[in-house]
């Protein structure tokens, strides 16, 4: 282990899982409403590969991107109150849970079709390259996304023309109800990416400072120029697919397994054993966690709802593209 | 060149496009085009043959039949900052990218809370009428314009389509623009950039006082077509040509009508859920007392279009037909 990551990496899991575990009360409590997809178990990801990337850098993400907003900086306050469909939300309460977009983090949704996000992260990407500019955007999709059309268009186009595209597979297993081996005749994704001249490699997904080096080595090869690269981040949620799945697909002992390998506990027991962490420390990062979304409750609670009469704004660009 | 008396040139629709899409990249140096084969190959429909050599492969960049990913990676571009012009060899293959466009360049401005723009401008071939049977002829523009967000245009005269991309490129929404492939060969005298460069408002391509026919595209050259013949029954048809399928220009429709009393629509797509439809409602609402007699609609007849050539001339819209449906809406009360 590098250690490379340290109680920053700590800090970013904590955080989205309280506030991810946070919004499953509220979602009891019908605060927030619609489809809402839980990050929990898979924080390692996000926590791993955010911090490889520049402020400058662009995120094109799924609808189970929360994680990967709050890892990427996107305030909580504003990701929560657009859950909340409060005006102060990223979005303005438009999107939603699904949907986070906040430009001033690059960060390019929220994307609710499985792979449609793939098409554009290729075209920022080919925008960074013929402007001369160093950029890389990482693009996060589910194995899912690999039986779509989309995906393999993707990773085509970007790979024959060089684009400097970091494709995050988060191989949790399950396209929602759908096991890998039900629906792909071939099951090791990277191959499938090495099929298209894309270097690829599979990363354990519950382990940050893994993931962490991982994403340091594929933004160093893709910002030098040599083209995209492809991590199958392979992991597991802990909750259902959304809040209507009843989870019917999968034993009570896989996941019960899966829990055993927690990101958090696991890298907990990491920064112990290395001695760069201690009691003290640990309690005060969950108490930050909770004060943070706290905070962005209570932000949420207290944002007003986008007037009626604004429905329809930006239907049209209001201004001339710059 | 003299800079004070410019002069009118002749030139056909091709090269009113290829013209258009070489002055919007030497004006502004993120403007690139991409698509199926328009570098080597020069364009499906020719469009932009010569312009490899002219912008090299950067900029003129061919694309793998990936509709959906090039489409993509043009709303992507425009996000990042560039003036794509994604070419979509025609609208039946647009099907393959209708997620991109609907789903993103459509949703993400609005959806984004005003954050993103899409500057992105997809041209594509539409429409029927060369023997290229069912999967090659459809005319799905209105589906098109019915999803907000996007704007749509149909360039039917040579300086439309000279005159359109400009101002498209410059509209910070997604625009897609349809080029009736009946139209690439038809030439005229261009003047100078004008009216043609405003991309909000239907234009009346023959003035007339008895009945407006409303036309799009390729039918607009149906349409006046029909006007010429009903002078000799002494009937002076109106061609009003739409330009913009979305937004419609609701007030040029309901004040030809209002001055003629009476339409009958000319529209290439199927007539159940058809543009056509769309206007007539619009008349229903907004000119119900004006009307002198019912909407008359000339769209293709309700099946695939077939191969064979007098039964897709059958399916179409054509001369014949405007002809009957106009003489039904002036026969009404002599």
């Amino acid at each position: 282990m590098t250690g490379a990551t340290g109680t920053d990496a700590l800090r970013t899991m904590l955080l989205i899982r309280t506030f991810e575990e946070r919004c499953v009360e509220l979602y009891s409590a019908a605060k927030i409403r619609g489809f809402l997809h839980l990050y929990i178990g898979e924080e390692a990801v996000a926590a791993g590969i955010m911090p490889a990337l520049e402020p400058t850098d662009r995120v094109v993400s799924t609808y189970r991107e929360h994680g990967h907003a709050l890892a990427r900086g996107v305030p909580a306050r504003a990701v929560l109150a657009e859950m909340f469909g409060k005006v102060e939300g990223v979005c303005r309460g438009r999107g939603g849970s699904m949907h986070l977009f906040d430009v001033a983090h690059r960060f390019y949704g929220g994307n609710a079709i499985v792979g449609g996000g793939l098409p554009i992260a290729v075209g920022l990407a080919l925008a960074d390259r013929m402007a001369g500019r160093d950029h890389v955007t990482a693009c996060f999709f589910g194995e899912g996304a690999i039986a779509e059309g989309e995906f393999h268009e993707s990773l085509n186009l970007a790979a024959l023309w060089r684009l400097p595209v970091i494709f995050c597979c988060e191989n949790n297993l399950y396209a929602m109800g759908t096991a890998l081996a039900r629906s792909e005749s071939e099951v090791n994704l990277t191959m499938k990416a090495a099929s298209y001249e894309v270097p690829a490699w599979s990363v354990d997904g519950m382990d940050v400072d893994a993931v962490a080096d991982a994403a340091r080595r594929a933004v160093l090869s893709v910002r030098a120029g040599d083209g995209p690269c492809f991590l199958e981040l392979r992991t597991y949620r802990f909750r259902a697919h959304s809040m209507y799945d009843p989870d019917l697909y999968r034993t009570r002992e896989e996941i019960a397994r899966w829990r055993e390998r927690d990101p958090i506990d696991a890298y907990t027991q990491v920064l112990r054993d290395a001695g760069a962490l201690d009691d003290e420390t640990l309690d005060g990062l969950r108490e930050e966690a909770r004060d943070a979304v706290d905070d962005a409750v209570a932000f949420a609670e207290a944002g007003t709802p986008e007037p009626v009469e604004e429905m329809a704004r930006f239907v049209y660009a209001e201004e001339a593209a710059p | 060149m003299s800079t004070t008396e410019p002069t009118a040139r002749t030139m056909s629709y091709r090269e009113a496009l290829r013209e258009a899409i070489r002055d919007a990249m030497q004006a502004d140096e993120r403007v690139f085009l991409m698509g199926e084969d328009v570098g080597a190959y020069g364009g499906s429909f020719g469009v932009s043959r010569g312009l490899l050599d002219e912008f090299g492969p950067e900029r003129i960049r061919d694309t793998p039949l990936s509709e959906a990913a090039f489409v993509g990676a043009g709303i992507g571009a425009a996000m990042g900052g560039m003036r794509p012009i994604v070419e979509v060899m025609t609208v039946n293959f647009s099907l393959l990218a209708l997620d991109q466009i609907v789903n993103n360049a459509a949703t993400i401005p609005h959806m984004s809370g005003g954050q993103v723009q899409v500057p992105l401008v997809v041209r594509m071939t539409t429409g029927a009428g060369r023997q290229l049977a069912a999967q090659h002829s459809h005319s799905l523009e209105g589906w098109y314009a019915h999803v907000p967000g996007l704007k749509v245009l149909a360039p039917a005269t040579v300086a439309d389509a000279r005159w359109m991309l400009g101002p498209a490129l410059a509209d910070p929404n997604p625009v897609i623009v349809f080029e009736h492939g009946s139209l690439y060969n038809r030439e005229d005298e261009i003047g100078v950039e004008d009216a043609a460069a405003d991309i909000t408002r239907a234009a009346i391509r023959r003035p007339g006082r008895d009945l407006t026919l409303v036309a799009y595209g390729q039918s607009v050259w149906t349409a006046l077509e029909a006007a010429e013949a009903l002078v000799t029954e002494g009937v002076e048809a109106e061609v009003l040509d739409l330009r913009v399928l979305r937004p419609l220009d609701t007030h040029a429709i309901v004040s030809s009508v209002t001055r003629t009393h009476r339409a009958v629509v000319v529209d290439e797509m199927w007539r159940t859920g058809s543009l056509a439809a769309e206007v007539s409602a619009v008349l229903t609402e907004q000119a119900f007392y004006e009307l002198d007699a019912p909407v008359g609609r000339v769209c293709t007849e309700e099946l695939p279009i077939p191969y064979a050539g007098h039964l897709e001339q059958a399916a179409l819209p054509n001369t014949a037909r405007v002809l009957a449906a106009a003489r039904e809406a002036v026969g009404g009360d002599g």
